[in-house]
């Protein structure tokens, strides 16, 4: 079952990996100088990249308790804004596999990249769940060491890296997922769907605490109704 | 920042991460359905895109990442390869802030 997995790497996926597990490196490696410099032990630093593994929600955490936040309100904090995983994971929920040790592992590296990964595997070919299955653990099995290591090399050669919006690693992020997602937007429904749900993220954001307004996009099906006779036909 | 967050939030997220691909599995869920949710799905990553492009801690993100982000979105429109599409976003903000842009 796992050599089926890997039967599906091509060469062209783990060329469309690497840079995002490269992004993950550095910005793991940020978190890792930036929650040390928050006071947090090297090894709890460690820790919270391999048990949570949601980037924005660990920089987040540390960012409410370095400000004297309580510890109440930065787990709250962090867990709305992880709220999105659990739409990402009704939709693709499918490319975890069947086996229960699958299940376990597939539900822990479900982020945002690798959900973007085995949509664009999926939207290009019809039914093609191999390879978006293939597509899902390869990015998130990748994302996974790649962010850890970062961490551990951030949390103890700490401030060397500094500031990483230097290297403009914030504008990788979207940009790839914007890359990832393109295929999709093809379909002129779904552009509509995901242009008006990205308008209601962006128009509340400023209203709402961090997201809760990506997680409204799902409203942007909104466009997509009613299903008519053509759409069901498409 | 104690064990206690960690494992909180750590444990909520795999809670989280876990509902999804259960309650998947649990329902039958019609095509059509799942044709929404599949948009859904895609609205709330280019809603991800679009806070992160434009406002990523709840407030206007500045030129320099706008641009980047930009650039990326054309080349990745463009069919560029997938890598220069993350080096030409990150190198145009990054260049762009160098020369003193926000």
């Amino acid at each position: 079952m796992v050599r089926s997995i890997w039967r599906t790497v091509d060469p062209a996926l783990l060329r469309n990996v690497s840079p995002i597990a490269l992004t993950a490196f550095v910005t793991g490696a940020s978190f890792g100088a930036i929650a040390v410099a928050a006071h947090i032990p090297v090894a709890l630093v460690c820790a919270m990249s391999l048990l949570i593994f949601a980037g924005g929600s660990q920089f987040m955490v540390v960012g409410i308790v370095a400000a004297g936040g309580s510890p109440i309100a930065a787990v709250l904090a962090g867990l709305l804004l992880n709220a999105r995983h659990l739409p990402f994971g009704l939709a693709i929920g499918d490319v975890l596999g069947d086996r229960l040790g699958r299940r376990i592992v597939g539900t822990h590296i479900l982020i945002d990249e690798s959900v973007a990964f085995a949509m664009a595997q999926r939207s290009t070919g019809q039914g093609d769940r191999a390879r978006a299955r293939a597509a899902f653990w390869t990015c998130g099995l990748a994302l996974f060491l790649t962010w850890n290591a970062g961490t551990l090399v951030g949390a103890l050669i700490g401030q060397v890296i500094g500031d990483p919006s230097r290297f403009g690693m914030d504008a990788a992020f979207p940009a790839a997922m914007f890359a990832l997602i393109l295929p999709a937007l093809k379909d002129r429904r779904t552009l509509r769907v995901a242009v008006l749900g990205a308008a209601i993220a962006v128009a509340t954001t400023p209203f709402l605490p961090p997201g809760i307004p990506v997680v409204l996009a799902a409203f942007g099906v909104l466009a997509a109704l009613p299903t008519g006779k053509k759409a069901v036909a498409a | 920042m104690t064990l206690g967050v960690v494992l909180a939030l750590a444990l909520g997220t795999y809670g989280i991460r876990f509902a999804g691909p259960q309650l998947r599995n649990r329902i039958t869920v019609p095509t059509r359905v799942q044709m929404l949710l599949s948009m859904a799905a895609t609205a709330l990553l280019l809603a991800l895109v679009a806070v992160n492009a434009f406002v990523p801690a709840g407030k206007f993100g500045g030129w320099a990442l706008i641009a980047g982000v930009f650039v990326g979105g054309v080349a990745a429109w463009r069919k560029v390869p997938f890598v220069l599409v993350v080096v030409l976003a990150a190198g145009t903000t990054a260049a762009l802030r160098l020369f003193g842009v926000a």
